[in-house]
């Protein structure tokens, strides 16, 4: 079973991301278990996978719409479809590098991957169930999901 | 501005920036708040930070770490075996001490957590040249 601190890893790991680099916190909604089938995906998605104490992966999928403002609050003016890439990637780097500090030898954790569009693939994680966590940030809501086993 | 000029010499201090992600590089690029600080190249892994490295001939270099190709890590050993007096700042995601330790035992001479401010990286750079 998931344990509330390994979550709490992922979760600071993303709201850091958007209190540090856009200087405006996100807040995050109330989490939920999806048991059956894969969470709905935004337009963009960064992965990473993890494996030793815990197997699965976990991503940060977001709208265009949040990233566009994001990269906005970041002074940058490409909004191109490898900046949307480009940034999620960034978020997930975010979250894996969180996740090596807190969980040290225990979990290996993969170099992030992007895939782009709603119904891209993700890999699949036999047996395992998961959360969801909803990260809003001004007027627009990601999500972070965390399958892992 | 702060004055970052090397001592007694008349061109301005050199930046190379590598890093995979292309908006950190315009960031690190557009937030670096020194006059005297010129920005020689840009590289996305290492092995594009090496050829640059060579014909740039950098003061200084913001180096991440996991990058395709060559990393961070391995770019460093190169770098400070072409020019031992180069000083790094290792930006990265990582954010466990031993990768901070390795970076610095390779030899760079500053660790960044990504993400960053430009408040923070203009302190990390400012920090990084009072070293020289």
């Amino acid at each position: 079973m998931l344990q509330e601190q390994e979550l709490k890893t992922f979760v600071d790991g993303t709201t850091n991301y958007f209190e540090v680099a856009a200087q405006q916190p996100a807040s995050v909604g109330s989490p939920y278990l999806v048991t059956d089938g894969t969470p709905a995906m935004h337009e963009y998605t960064g992965v990473i996978s993890v494996s030793g104490r815990r197997e699965g992966i976990v991503y940060f999928t977001a709208p265009k719409a949040m990233l566009t403002v994001l990269l906005m609050k970041m002074q940058e003016n490409d909004f191109s479809h490898e900046n949307m890439r480009d940034l999620v990637g960034e978020v997930a780097n975010t979250i894996s590098g969180n996740a090596r500090r807190d969980f040290g030898n225990e979990f290996v954790i993969s170099v992030p991957s992007v895939l782009a569009g709603e119904r891209a693939e993700l890999p699949v994680v036999p047996g395992a169930r998961s959360f969801v966590i909803p990260i809003n940030w001004r007027s627009h809501s990601a999500k972070l999901v965390v399958t892992l086993k | 501005m702060p004055s970052l000029e090397r001592r007694g010499a008349k061109r301005p201090l050199r930046l190379l920036i590598v890093d995979d992600s292309n908006i950190v590089r315009r960031r690190i690029e557009r937030s670096q708040q020194f006059d005297e600080l010129e920005v020689v190249g840009a590289a996305a892994n290492g092995v594009e930070a090496l050829d640059l490295f060579k014909r740039t001939d950098p003061d200084l270099v913001t180096m991440d770490l996991t990058m395709p190709q060559m990393d961070g890590i391995e770019c460093i050993e190169k770098i400070v075996q072409l020019k031992p007096e180069v000083r790094i700042l290792v930006i990265s995601a990582l954010a466990d001490k031993a990768t901070a330790v390795d970076a610095m035992e390779k030899g760079a001479n500053g660790f960044l957590n990504k993400p960053f401010t430009d408040r923070q990286l203009n302190e990390a750079l400012a920090e990084l040249l009072r070293g020289r």
